[in-house]
């Protein structure tokens, strides 16, 4: 519903359908798409305010650290295999079919025939194959090298179809090529600043940390996309000079709008705030091959000693829902939606304080200012509801340089955050697998590893479900992660860029708003 | 005057010497932060290997003074080297930025310099008036607020209360000189506040010092009118001190702009060499911390041979 808050609702009405009417209560379910699917205009010079560049951004997919260089990829020059839309579904983009194998082993990919790069060079199946290759590799850098090795061998079967043959079974695996790290690029790229792609608009300036500036690709293969003429992403890190910038129309758009004054700038004559439930989650994960967290009334306790609720209002200002110690937020498909919500109870810590022994131990959470805003505030809270209920914390500050290699993921008790991966099987691969890289509590248990693997190659979709929930409840129950909050994605526009129903699972409509989105005017 | 060259000479000399010695320091400083390049790069996606694998291609896994001693040889041949993280030449990313931040604090000089000097001596003539008291706490004021505060207030002002200059200040190639002087008003205005009280005061301070001597009394019992004291008998003399803070002031302007840059999100070296210390990217740093370096030693040298010459006592040394 908060979606279509400021302004679509009223627009719905002045279409004048009774369809639209009722549409625009029933939040995004698509039921009268058309009725609602407004528009969209071509033409006008956008200007994007973008927080999260840096001078050091480069457009090598491999190494892609921020919003800057990612956007710039996947929003304007190039295109990902697949697109994922906002309720975590895949759409065809460059790969128009893909099927499995009996035994998810065995995939099979058909791309599109029509599809040029920016310098004429048509795509074909030796391009795919190559920007897939990229990050594959026994010593590759790449960020998502994990996410691809699971992959054996990669098939060429024809100008436009290959085949993926995978180590094991699994039946998610076709999000991998939705990834906004794995674009297609030309065959054989050596340097890829040229940021040669098929996107939707024609690089005609980029500057790392300062500046992205894309024409409109007259041959873009999709045609129900890009209306923007020519985009211009500049990288404004402070967060006052990007509102202003929006204030006095010097840009169309900013992202990460400060949330303590959201609310006003969203009240302002000409400018919308565009509030998505999404999949920014905060995480605060305990070691748990560390005393006392290795015992599991103890993390119990911890879990039952923050509100909530508090922090949703005081930390986000309301934009976001609260976590129940679950990494997989609400759209998710699989997601675990029934389980109860935990609630702040003092009762049930001193009772699990009781049963673990450990008392008098003082929790140490190490946070920093650059994990995230309120971040440590976030902890100061905690402290509060926790002493409130019988257990003794402490905050320590850590310096902001060095926190993702000195603290998170070493220290027993840290703040740590990410945006949910499309599927449950890539969110517990990732973070909750025994050796998994990022798992970042530690969390070592066998017989879960082995039900991740059970649904991740399993087809059927009721078995999937009851597995997945199986996997969900155990994280929520015995877990060593708290996930307090689930933040809304928030950005920021003008009265004059209009959208559809926008996709919560990065800022910016999936980093698509670029092509996604126009000016009503 | 002929004692002024080798005197030049020994103080390059000199200069090459703590050039030398603040290269290392720099390596020294950013190996001793904690992680790098590679760390900093994949932050959070981080795992072993791909940590290794980064570090072996940007040849980080290498002895830390194998690197420097290769650093130093690619220097001394005039190649900058190539930034770690995104393999563009230093040259490059630095060219175009230091202009910028050149334009920036050249523009700031002009202004603040003569309207500090002259502020300075209108002070100095209407000493204790309301006239002083007033410019006096004003750029007190200025001074004392945090240079980002000055740049909002002025925003607050100028762009959203009055709509008359852009509050970002994106240089691109190829803008119309109009157009670079609006979007330079602003960050400007904002340095001039910051650093005018600094100047013009000590200017007030040197002149009411040098108006104390016999001679200047001298001068006003031979009836030679006030404002010919100040220009032609005091100032003169008063040069040596206000050379030394403008220069100081100056070599500030071009290194200590970086809030500035920020907020006006002006495309300068400061931010540049912000980002490249937090992904611990070393030819960046080294270069931009080398070429700081020179803007100080070059302005410091600058100042001395003025104060000399502008020094009777001191041209014609007995």
């Amino acid at each position: 519903m908060d979606d279509y808050k400021n302004g679509v609702t009223r627009r719905q009405f002045m279409a004048g359908t009774i369809a639209a009417g009722v549409a625009a209560s029933i939040p995004g379910q698509g039921l009268f798409k058309n009725a609602w699917a407004l528009a969209p205009k071509k033409g006008g010079a956008m200007k994007l305010g973008l927080a999260g560049g840096s001078t050091t951004d480069s457009l090598d997919p491999a190494t892609f650290s921020g919003v800057f260089d990612q956007m710039s990829s996947m929003g304007l020059y190039r295109n990902p295999f697949l697109e994922l839309d906002r309720k975590g579904e895949l759409h065809p983009e460059l790969v128009t079919e893909w099927s499995a194998e009996p035994g998810a082993k065995v995939w099979n990919f058909k791309l599109r025939k029509d599809v040029e790069f920016h310098n004429g060079k048509a795509m074909d199946v030796d391009d795919a194959i190559f920007s897939i290759n990229h990050h594959r590799g026994k010593d590759n850098k790449s960020q998502i090298a994990s996410v691809v090795k699971p992959i054996k061998e990669i098939k060429k079967m024809g100008k436009y179809e290959f085949k993926i043959i995978l180590e094991e079974a699994s039946a998610d695996f076709p999000y991998i090529l939705s990834s906004t790290r794995m674009p297609c690029v030309p065959n054989g790229t050596t340097n890829f600043q040229d940021g040669m792609g098929t996107g939707g608009y024609i690089m005609k300036d980029w500057e790392p940390g300062v500046r992205a500036y894309g024409e409109r690709n007259p041959n873009y293969f999709k045609e129900d996309k890009a209306f923007f003429d020519s985009v211009e992403i500049i990288t404004m890190t402070d967060d006052t000079a990007r509102t202003t910038a929006l204030k006095t129309g010097q840009v169309d758009m900013i992202n990460r709008p400060d949330r303590k004054t959201a609310r006003l700038l969203g009240k302002m004559k000409g400018i919308q705030i565009i509030n998505t439930p999404g999949g920014l989650t905060y995480t605060f994960p305990m070691r748990m091959d560390q005393k006392p967290y290795d015992n599991v009334d103890f993390r119990r306790a911890v879990k039952y000693s923050v509100d909530r609720e508090a922090l949703i209002k005081t930390i986000l200002q309301g934009y976001g829902v609260p976590g129940n110690d679950i990494p997989v937020p609400s759209y998710v498909k699989y997601a675990a939606n029934s389980i109860p919500q935990r609630q702040y109870d003092p009762d049930k810590v001193k009772f699990h304080l009781k049963k673990s022994g450990y008392q008098d131990e003082v929790v140490r959470l190490h946070v920093a200012d650059m994990v995230y805003t309120g971040c440590v505030d976030t902890a100061q809270l905690w402290k509060e509801h926790a002493t409130k209920a019988g257990l003794k914390m402490d905050v320590v500050k850590e310096a902001n340089d060095g926190y993702w290699s000195k603290v998170w993921n070493k220290k027993p008790f840290c703040a740590s955050f990410w945006y949910a991966r499309p599927t449950v099987d890539w969110i517990l691969s990732m973070t909750y697998v025994s050796g998994a890289s990022a798992n970042e509590s530690n969390w070592k248990v066998p017989s879960f590893d082995k039900l991740v693997k059970e649904a991740r190659a399993e087809l059927n979709d009721e078995k999937r479900k009851v597995l997945y929930f199986e996997l969900q409840k155990i994280l929520h129950e015995d877990g060593s992660v708290v996930i307090p909050m689930i933040a809304n994605i928030v950005d920021a526009a003008s009265d004059k860029i209009g959208f559809n129903p926008v996709a919560g699972n990065v800022e910016l409509d999936g980093l698509r708003a670029c092509e996604r989105w126009w000016f009503k005017s | 005057m002929d004692f002024l060259i080798p005197l030049i000479l020994k103080r390059t000399g000199f200069a090459f010497l703590t050039l030398f010695t603040i290269s290392i320091l720099i390596f020294v400083g950013v190996e001793a932060l904690p992680g790098d390049t590679a760390e900093a790069i994949l932050g959070q996606g981080a795992t072993k290997e791909n940590v290794a694998a980064l570090r072996k291609e940007l040849k980080l896994d290498m002895p830390v003074h194998t690197r420097y001693i290769s650093w130093l040889g690619d220097l001394c041949q005039g190649e900058l080297g190539n930034s770690l993280s995104n393999g563009r030449p230093v040259s490059e990313m630095i060219g175009w930025r230091f202009k910028n931040t050149l334009l920036l604090a050249s523009s700031a000089a002009v202004v603040s310099i003569p309207l500090a000097i002259l502020l300075g001596l209108i002070c100095a003539l209407y000493q204790n008036s309301w006239l002083d008291k007033i410019l006096s706490t004003s750029t007190l004021s200025a001074i004392s607020l945090p240079e980002f505060f000055v740049a909002y207030l002025l925003i607050v002002v100028f762009v959203v209360q009055f709509e008359l200059f852009p509050s970002v200040a994106v240089l691109k190639s190829g803008m119309a000189i109009s157009e670079i002087i609006n979007i330079l008003v602003l960050p400007c205005l904002t340095l001039t506040l910051v650093v005018l009280a600094h100047m013009m005061r000590m200017t007030r301070a040197t002149i009411i010092g040098v108006l104390s001597s016999p001679y200047i009394e001298m001068a006003r019992l031979k009836g030679v009118r006030k404002h010919k004291v100040i220009f032609y008998h005091a100032l003169p003399n008063a040069l040596s001190p206000i050379i030394n803070v403008v220069v100081m002031d100056l070599a500030w302007l071009v290194v200590g702009v970086v809030v500035v840059e920020v907020v006006f999100v002006y495309p300068g070296l400061g931010q540049l060499l912000v980002d490249s210390v937090s992904k611990r990217d070393i030819p960046v740093v080294q270069t931009s911390g080398l070429i700081f370096a020179c803007t100080y030693i070059f302005l410091n040298l600058t100042a001395d041979v003025l104060s000399i010459i502008s020094n009777p006592k001191l041209r014609h040394p007995k």
